[in-house]
C-alpha cells in the first residue's frame, strides 16, 4: 500500500480524485455484473440492444432459441448504430484508426481528460505506482486508435489500485484466523509467513495426497480444512479468490513451472 | 495432565532407546555385521524411507560419536536434551499444539540413559497469556529430568514478561555445568513500537506473534544485558567451552522474519576470545546451522509446525531438510539431543518425528564443512 500513498501524495488533484473514486468502487467479487434491462417485445420478437444499454430495436421474426445469419446480424447491427446517430446528431462518431494525427494532439489528448505525456513521465514513485503501465508516451511513431492504444496512464493506475486492494484483502485474511473461519486460532501465515512456501508456479500438479491432479485452489481448500479446520471454501467465494490473489502476488517473476514437485 | 497410556511413538522410542544401547556394547566388527545384516533385511522388505524405522541410520548415528565413552581429558561428557517453541493456545481452544509438547515430553522422558536437564527454548505460549503459560508449566513439569527455562516472544508481549518471570525467574541467567560454562539470555526485547500507536496488550502480542508482521521492531540482546553477559564472562576463564542458548539466532540470516538478532555482532564480539563457543537457538523451527568464526550456531526444532527456509540469507553451511509434509502434522517437527564431547563440543541429534533423525557433528561445522557433511535433501525449499 506505500505505492497507493505516494501516488496520491504526488499527481494531479485531478488524478488523486479519480483515484479515490476508482478506491470506492466495490470489488469485483462483491458487485454485481452489469446487465441490460431489456423491454418487453411488443410483437413477439427479440429485443436486441446496444451497448449502451438505452438503444434497441425488436426483430420481430427472430423467435427465442432462434440465431440470425450473418448478413441478418450485420444489418441489425447496422439498424441499431444510424438509431443511436440519429438519437444523438451532435455526438462525433469516430471510426477506428480513423484519424491518429488529432489523438496524438494535445488538445485532443486534454479534451478526453487525459494527462499530458509530461506528467506520465514518472517520478521514482510514480514509476513505482504505474509500473504495469506502457512506457511510451504516445506519439506519432506507436500505434494508435485501437482499444488498447487509448487507455491512459490513469486507467493503469485505477487497475493497478483495484488489483492491489484485492491483493491486500487476501493478505489480511491469510493472516486472520477469525476471517478464516479456523476453530482452533491458527491461520495461513502461521506455516506460510509472506506465502512462502506455498509455490502456486507449480500447479496444476498431481498431489498424491490428494489422488488427483490439484490446483492451488484445491490446496488452499485443503489448508482451510484441515491445519486450520475451517470450512472449505467455494470456488467462487470472494474470500478463496483473494487468497489465490495474494499468494500469486507474492511470487511475482517467479516463472511458471506447473507439475513441478 | 495425567497421562495414562503410552503412545504408539513413546512404544517406539522405547524400543529404538533399547536397540541404540545394544548397539553400543558392540565392538566394530560386530557392529559391521548387524549394519550388513539390518541393511539386508531392510532391502528384503522392500522397504524404503520415509515408511520404516531405518535401524541403519540410527546404528550409524550411535557409533559416529563420543558420547558413550568417558573423556580422558578436559570436561566429563555429558548429554543434555531441548524441546523448544511449542506455541501452546489453553487446551481448550487447540489441541495439537499441546499434543505436540506432551509427545516431546514424552520421548525426552523415555530416554535412556536421561539427559542432564532439559533446555526448554521458548515460545512456551502462542499469545503469551497467563493461563497459557501456567498451562506450559504443568506440561514441562511431567518431565523426569531437570528443565532450564529460556523465553521466547510469544511469551514476552501480552504482559512484557511479568507472568512468565512469576513462573520461571529471571529471563537471563548463567550457571556451570560439568566444566563448561552455560549462559542463557533473552534475546528478543523489541524497541517500542506499542505506546505511539496506543496498542492494548492483546493488540501487541498479537502483531509480535506475526512472523511477517513487519510493525514490530527487530529482536536484540540490548545495551543492559551485553553489559550483564559482560560482567558474566569476566569471571569465566577463556579456556571454558562455552554454551549460549538465546531464543532468536544470534546471527543475521533473514530480517523480515526476525531470524535476526540486531546487535548480533556486538554479543559475537563479547565471545570472541573464547575458542569453544556453541550457541543453540529458537525461533526458526528448521534444521539450521551456521558457523562464524570460533561460534557454531544450531537451530532447535518446534513441536507445533516447521517454518519454510527464508528466501535469503540462508547460512551455507546449512544442509536443508526435505519439504515438510503439510498433510503429516508432524512431519518437520520434533525435539533434539546434544552430547557434549570432552572439548566442551555439541554433537546435535535432531530427533525428527515421522523421519530419519539427523546428527550434526560439532566437527562439521568447526571444520567449515569439509568432513562430517550430513545427506542431502531430495526436497529442498522452492
Amino acid at each position: 500500500m506505500i505505492s497507493k500513498a505516494a501516488f496520491l501524495l504526488t499527481v494531479p488533484s485531478l488524478l488523486a480524485a479519480a483515484a479515490f473514486a476508482a478506491l470506492a468502487i466495490p470489488s469485483r467479487a462483491q458487485q454485481q455484473q452489469p446487465t441490460h434491462n431489456l423491454p418487453t417485445a411488443a410483437h413477439g420478437g427479440t429485443i436486441v440492444m446496444l451497448c449502451d444499454g438505452k438503444t434497441g430495436i425488436e426483430v420481430k421474426d427472430l423467435k427465442p432459441g432462434q440465431t440470425m445469419s450473418r448478413a441478418e446480424a450485420q444489418s441489425v447491427a447496422d439498424a441499431l448504430m444510424a438509431k443511436w446517430q440519429h438519437a444523438h446528431p451532435n455526438e462525433h462518431w469516430q471510426m477506428a484508426q480513423a484519424s491518429p494525427a488529432a489523438e496524438a494532439s494535445p488538445a485532443a489528448s486534454a479534451s478526453r481528460g487525459a494527462i499530458a505525456p509530461s506528467h506520465a513521465a514518472p517520478s521514482s514513485s510514480q514509476t513505482q505506482s504505474a509500473a504495469n503501465a506502457p512506457a511510451a508516451a504516445p506519439s506519432l511513431t506507436v500505434q494508435q486508435g485501437d482499444t488498447y492504444a487509448s487507455f491512459q496512464p490513469r486507467d493503469y493506475k485505477v487497475w493497478k489500485a483495484e488489483t492491489d486492494k484485492f491483493v491486500a484483502d487476501g493478505k489480511r485474511i491469510f493472516h486472520d484466523d477469525k476471517a478464516l473461519g479456523s476453530t482452533i486460532g491458527v491461520s495461513c501465515d502461521m506455516c506460510h509467513p509472506d506465502a512462502a512456501n506455498t509455490h502456486p508456479e507449480t500447479y496444476p500438479k498431481y498431489q498424491v495426497q490428494l489422488q488427483k491432479v490439484a490446483l492451488l485452489r484445491d490446496m488452499i481448500d485443503w489448508c482451510v480444512e484441515n491445519p486450520v479446520k475451517g470450512k472449505a471454501l467455494d470456488p467462487n467465494d470472494p474470500k478463496l479468490r483473494a487468497l489465490e490473489a495474494y499468494i500469486y502476488a507474492q511470487r511475482k517473476g517467479v516463472p511458471l513451472d506447473y507439475g513441478k514437485h | 495432565m495425567a497421562v495414562r497410556h503410552k503412545s504408539v511413538e513413546t512404544k517406539y522410542m522405547e524400543e529404538r532407546g533399547a536397540a541404540l544401547r545394544g548397539l553400543r556394547q558392540l565392538d566394530r566388527r560386530t557392529f559391521m555385521k548387524v549394519l550388513a545384516a539390518t541393511a539386508g533385511a531392510v532391502m528384503a522388505k522392500g522397504l524404503v524411507p520415509p515408511h520404516t524405522f531405518q535401524l541403519v541410520n540410527v546404528a550409524n548415528a550411535a557409533v559416529d560419536k563420543s558420547w558413550s565413552t568417558a573423556g580422558a581429558s578436559g570436561t566429563p561428557p555429558f548429554m543434555f536434551a531441548y524441546l523448544s517453541d511449542t506455541h501452546m493456545y489453553v487446551r481448550a481452544k487447540n489441541q495439537r499444539f499441546v499434543k505436540g509438547a506432551v509427545k516431546a515430553v514424552e520421548d525426552v522422558n523415555a530416554l535412556d540413559p536421561q539427559p542432564d536437564f532439559v533446555l526448554f527454548g521458548g515460545d512456551l505460549a502462542q499469545l503469551g497469556r497467563p493461563e497459557e503459560l501456567e498451562q506450559g508449566q504443568e506440561i514441562l513439569a511431567m518431565l523426569k529430568a531437570p528443565v532450564k527455562m529460556m523465553v521466547g516472544e510469544h511469551d514476552w508481549f501480552y504482559d512484557l514478561g511479568d507472568k512468565w518471570q512469576q513462573l520461571f525467574g529471571p529471563p537471563n541467567y548463567s550457571f556451570d555445568w560439568k566444566g563448561v560454562h552455560v549462559i542463557v539470555l533473552m534475546s528478543v526485547h523489541e524497541k517500542d513500537f506499542w505506546t505511539a500507536r496506543k496498542l492494548t496488550p492483546a493488540e501487541r502480542i498479537q502483531i509480535v506473534a506475526g512472523l511477517d508482521n513487519p510493525i514490530q521492531s527487530r529482536f536484540e540482546v540490548g545495551d543492559e544485558e551485553r553489559d550483564w553477559l559482560k560482567n558474566d564472562l569476566a569471571k569465566v576463564p577463556t579456556t571454558t567451552p562455552l554454551l549460549i542458548f538465546s531464543h532468536s539466532p544470534l546471527y543475521k540470516y533473514y530480517r523480515n522474519w526476525n531470524f535476526w538478532t540486531e546487535d548480533a555482532e556486538q554479543v559475537q564480539a563479547l565471545l570472541r576470545s573464547y575458542p569453544n563457543v556453541t550457541v543453540i537457538h529458537g525461533h526458526t523451527h528448521q534444521v539450521l546451522f551456521n558457523q562464524i568464526g570460533n561460534i557454531s550456531f544450531y537451530g532447535m526444532l518446534s513441536t507445533a509446525w516447521p517454518w519454510p527456509y527464508a528466501p535469503q540469507g540462508l547460512p551455507p553451511l546449512t544442509v536443508q531438510m526435505n519439504r515438510a509434509d503439510p498433510y503429516d502434522q508432524l512431519d518437520g517437527l520434533g525435539y533434539g539431543q546434544l552430547n557434549v564431547n570432552k572439548e566442551g563440543l555439541p554433537d546435535m541429534l535432531y530427533n525428527l518425528w515421522d523421519r530419519n533423525p539427523v546428527t550434526i557433528h560439532s566437527e562439521y561445522l568447526r571444520s567449515h564443512g569439509k568432513i562430517y557433511r550430513p545427506p542431502a535433501p531430495q526436497f529442498a525449499s522452492y
